[in-house]
């Protein structure tokens, strides 16, 4: 378990972390005079931290020994607690880092059009640099406390970022909410983090997780369920959902990035790398799975009901960030798959969002769906490209979504018994609603009349923004195959997460499945067709429509239960502590205060300035002295 | 009465006592009931005329003189002085402003003087009395009298005390100089000639005019008297003063004929 | 006849003289009460001299006289002071000194 020292390039791993960051720093640092080519520098430094991730995969490839620490300094050292900052280079992280270098580099790229007008370019590329430089940190860091410090670091970044236009009190208020829903997380993972230190004494990945075994069963339940809140926080999980939707107030490129490909996978990553955790916590797993297979659903219903193009794609993240939740709950047979799935989600879903972005852009920035339409011959490229997405997203045979999605169904049936049947049977709904609210969307943007409003004039976007759109397309088609395929991910992360597991017996056959998956995902094209495009789309949305509408539109009360449960509580906790404050605590003071002034105002009126009343009482109180004497000499 | 220890008092001191008891408590109640504060002022000094003699037949000879020398004599003068400048007449109203005083001043005064009365006797009922006659001389006592017992003190045991009351009245007296003190402007001070002036030109008459049927200009000895047509009356002429010619006013006038001319103050009416 | 007699008088002058200070309004007159009260000590002092036998009383009668002539010097020129500027001798008419 212990990582072998680093030689040669991968020594130089913290140079990925580095780059981006020396870029935010130069470009939030050097302010106004950095303007003409700041978002130049950004894409470099992302650009070369890829270019540096792929050499290292090669490098790391190539060893027999595939867990490489890179001990950098001390970060902390005080009494019996020594946290040392390094670097754990292994299958796992450098997978991810791939993942956010080469969806970051071409995300960069993409922003350049993208935000072309925007006089605050240069902040933005700073924030980007930022967001990458943290998300590097996350996943490469050796010890819970580094990857603590990248969470924050991308919880900060996020922050910025959705509120980049922070002069919309909309986008204020997302990024407010987004940050203290992320908070309750966080404190998940800081506690966690607390008794790992206090049973172990050790927060790094190969003390904590190779003396797993040494903790009392409810200790790693516990670390693993505050584990798991993190997780949920960071990636919008239920009950932390409410957030990612929100979200999409910031700029397209943000929400494909941050709130689709890389951050809000973040938590699929702890709980991976957690694995020995939550293998020694069944309790633990089976949570993550309930959590993972309850998300899919609300994330599906939801995206089946906004009518927002980039609010749909946020709750679609949801619902795929639950499945890969329920595979990496499901155990070793999962982990793998899970990641695949992360990874090809990267492709596909950051593709669809700059898509998205791509049609905002033609169509002015308005994200309703319902005055879309007809968008497909106006913007050939946007099209071709964004229906690649949507076609892995919804599992065409033979794409992306198709190989990684049905091994997490696979695996959620293999799991046996009446749970196995459960969590398949979500599975395969959920991806019967993906398909039926991805085809809804495909149909209201790009098919049927034009319900365009007055001066909108769709136009396809420049080739800085395609080229990325293009070649995540290609990921779309190909990722999947390769890595379930070619390349196994599961044998090249077989050093983290152990040698892939065949199943036995599988309860039911992957044919069986492959085919059941596609016929539902028929279905729920099927029907999205018959619902949406064989007649015209409603230029508003109904108003008289059933319950289930009316509770996926509001995100299943998503909102009105925190308000309810947390919000108006918190308040009414706030107000009465104020209350006390004010009238207690302050009006203990003041009344002191104001009781000794008032009383001392109406002794001041026994000073009337007569000297002779002041000579009465140095008589009466001479009186009382010559008396006192007297009764104690006579007494 | 101390009858083992010490003396005895005489029956001289005691009808003395008894005689100038009461009168100095008279003079007391005279100075605080008296309406006039010169009234107060001799009440006080009667009673400190008593005192004095009371010191006198307690065997401290030199604190009676002093008594009467520089309290009677010097101080008491010292406060007719400044009841003389502040005004004889500014006696107290009998109406009391502060509500309440005058009873809360005599109950309080009357249990004072119970409580410290009545302590007093306590405390020396039976008190042996020790007389000066061993430290300043009397009947087989020292050889020292009165006046060098206290100046043996004085500038033995109370040395420092005594130069520090020297600095004391010094401090007193340059204080009573710089409370008393007005600063005036140089030439604020009227000179006789304004004053009189300031006095006399004034619209009204502040001087006898002409008797009736003399018809005058002036009331200078020297300005002759008219006869009615106007020219001078040799009669009037003065013994021994040359007779001055007075610039006169036009006629016609007759109420211009007044003070400035008949004083002369009119300019360049007189020479 | 014994000395407490004498001090019973001084006794009653003092209370006489905070009497007179609690209801006399001219300022001289007040100042004269406390001459009056001071007398009184003084009388005790020479008495108590007397019957202790030493002259330490008498000695420190001396210096009470001193110090109230140097007192009644600036108090009285603090009288004239006040009536200069005041046009007044009455205590009760300095009452600045309140709340």
């Amino acid at each position: 378990m212990n990582p072998v020292p680093a030689t040669g390039l991968l020594s130089l791993s913290w140079l990925l972390i580095a780059l981006p960051l020396a870029g935010a720093a130069v470009l939030l640092l050097g302010g106004r005079r950095t303007d003409r080519w700041g978002h130049l520098l950004a894409i470099t430094t992302v650009t070369a931290s890829f270019v540096l991730a792929v050499l290292s995969t090669v490098t790391l490839a190539g060893l027999d020994e595939r867990s490489v620490g890179v001990d950098l300094f001390t970060f902390i050292s005080t009494g019996q607690l020594d946290v040392s900052a390094g670097l754990l280079v292994d299958p796992l992280s450098m997978t991810f880092a791939l993942l956010i270098t080469g969806v970051g580099a071409l995300i960069h790229v993409y922003s350049v059009g993208y935000m072309a007008h925007d006089p605050a370019r240069r902040r933005f590329f700073a924030y980007l640099n930022l967001f990458v430089a943290a998300m590097l940190l996350l996943v490469l860091g050796n010890s819970f406390v580094a990857l603590y410090v990248g969470w924050e670091g991308v919880g900060l970044a996020s922050y910025l970022l959705i509120a980049f236009w922070y002069t919309r009190p909309a986008a204020a208020t997302a990024a407010k909410k987004a940050f203290i829903m992320n908070r309750v997380g966080d404190v998940g993972l800081a506690l966690a983090i607390f008794i790992m230190f206090t049973q172990l004494g050790t927060t790094s990945y190969a003390g904590v997780l190779g003396s797993v075994g040494l903790l009392a069963g409810g200790t790693v339940t516990a670390i693993g369920l505050l584990l798991l809140l993190g997780a949920c926080g960071k990636s919008g999980q239920f009950p932390l959902q409410a957030w990612l939707p929100d979200a999409m107030e910031g700029p397209t490129p943000v929400s494909a990035l941050i709130h689709a490909a890389t951050m809000v996978t973040a938590g699929v990553y702890l709980i991976a790398r957690s694995a020995p955790v939550f293998d020694a916590a069944p309790a633990a797993q089976t949570v993550v799975v309930v959590i993972g297979a309850v998300t899919i659903m609300i994330g599906a219903i939801a995206g089946c009901a906004y009518d927002d193009i980039k609010k749909v794609l946020a709750w679609s993240t949801v619902s795929q960030i639950g499945y890969m939740f329920l595979a990496v709950g499901l155990g070793p047979i999962g982990y793998a798959a899970g990641i695949a799935h992360l990874l090809t989600h990267g492709f596909f879903k950051a593709g669809l969002f700059l898509g998205a972005g791509s049609v905002m852009h033609g169509m002015g920035d308005r994200t309703d769906m319902r005055r879309f339409g007809g968008l497909a011959t106006k913007m050939k490229t946007t099209f071709v490209t964004f229906g690649l997405g949507y076609l892995a997203l919804i599992g065409f045979p033979f794409l992306s979504g198709y190989w990684t999605k049905d091994a997490i169904i696979e695996a959620a049936f293999d799991r046996g018994g009446v749970s196995g049947w459960v969590l398949g049977g979500v599975a395969v709904l959920g991806a019967g609603l993906t398909a039926f609210y991805m085809t809804r969307l495909m149909l209201m943007t790009f098919f049927g009349k034009p319900r365009w409003e007055d001066g909108v004039h769709p136009h396809e976007s420049p080739a800085v923004m395609t080229l990325p759109m293009v070649v995540l397309a290609v990921g779309s088609v190909a990722a999947g195959f390769v890595l379930v395929q070619v390349a196994p991910l599961a044998d090249w992360l077989a050093p983290v997460f152990g040698e892939p597991e065949e199943a036995a017996a599988h309860v039911v056959p992957p044919l069986v499945v492959s085919v059941l998956v596609t016929v539902v995902v028929a279905a729920g094209a099927l029907v999205a067709w018959l619902a949406v495009g064989r007649r015209p789309v409603p230029t508003t949305a109904p108003a008289q429509v059933s319950f289930p509408v009316r509770a996926a539109r509001n995100a299943l009360y998503a909102d009105a239960v925190n308000e309810a449960v947390f919000m108006r509580p918190g308040m009414r906790l706030t107000r009465a502590a104020v209350l006390v404050d004010d009238r207690g605590v302050d009006g203990l003071v003041t009344g002191i205060g104001t009781g000794l002034g008032s009383s001392s105002t109406r002794l001041g009126r026994a000073q009337t300035g007569f000297v002779r009343s002041y000579a009465l009482g140095m008589l009466g109180g001479a009186v009382l002295v010559a008396g006192a004497l007297l009764a104690v000499t006579a007494g | 009465m101390g009858a083992d220890l010490g003396i005895e008092i005489g029956t001289a001191e005691t009808v003395v006592f008894w005689i100038l008891g009461p009168i100095a408590l008279a003079g007391a109640l005279g100075m605080v009931f008296a309406r006039n504060a010169v009234h107060s002022a001799l009440f006080l000094v009667n009673t400190m005329l008593a005192l004095g003699v009371f010191y006198v037949v307690q065997e401290a000879p030199f604190l009676g003189a002093v008594q009467i020398i520089v309290y009677t004599g010097a101080i008491m003068i010292l406060f007719l002085f400044v009841l003389m400048l502040v005004g004889r007449d500014s006696s107290d109203s009998v109406v009391e402003t502060l509500r309440g005083q005058r009873v809360a001043a005599t109950v309080l005064g009357i249990g004072f003087a119970g409580l410290v009365g009545a302590g007093i006797a306590r405390a020396t009922e039976g008190m042996a009395v020790v007389g000066l006659e061993q430290v300043q001389g009397g009947a087989g006592g020292a050889a020292d009298g009165n006046i060098e017992a206290i100046a043996g003190l004085l500038f033995s045991r109370y040395l420092l005390a005594f130069e520090v009351t020297s600095a004391l009245l010094i401090t007193a007296a340059v204080g009573a100089m710089v409370l008393a003190h007005i600063e005036r402007e140089p030439g604020s001070r009227l000179t006789q000639k304004e004053r009189s002036r300031a006095r006399f030109l004034t619209t009204d008459h502040p001087q006898t005019l002409p008797g009736p049927g003399v018809y005058a200009r002036a009331n200078s000895i020297a300005a002759p008297g008219r006869l009615p047509d106007g020219s001078p009356s040799e009669a009037s002429f003065a013994t021994g003063v040359e007779p001055q010619v007075v610039e006169e006013l036009p006629p016609g006038h007759p109420t211009e004929g007044g003070s400035d001319a008949a004083l002369g103050t009119t300019r360049g009416s007189t020479r | 006849m014994t000395l407490t007699n004498y001090l019973v008088l001084a006794a009653i002058l003092f209370t006489v003289g905070a009497v007179g200070v609690l209801v006399r309004r001219n300022a001289i007159v007040v100042f004269m009460c406390i001459e009056l009260m001071l007398n009184s000590v003084n009388l005790t002092l020479v008495t108590f001299a007397r019957a202790t036998g030493t002259l330490d009383g008498q000695v420190i009668a001396f210096f009470v006289m001193v110090v109230a002539a140097a007192e009644v010097v600036v108090g009285l020129a603090i009288i004239m002071s006040i009536y200069r500027t005041r046009r007044s001798a009455s205590v009760d008419d300095a009452n600045l000194l309140k709340y």
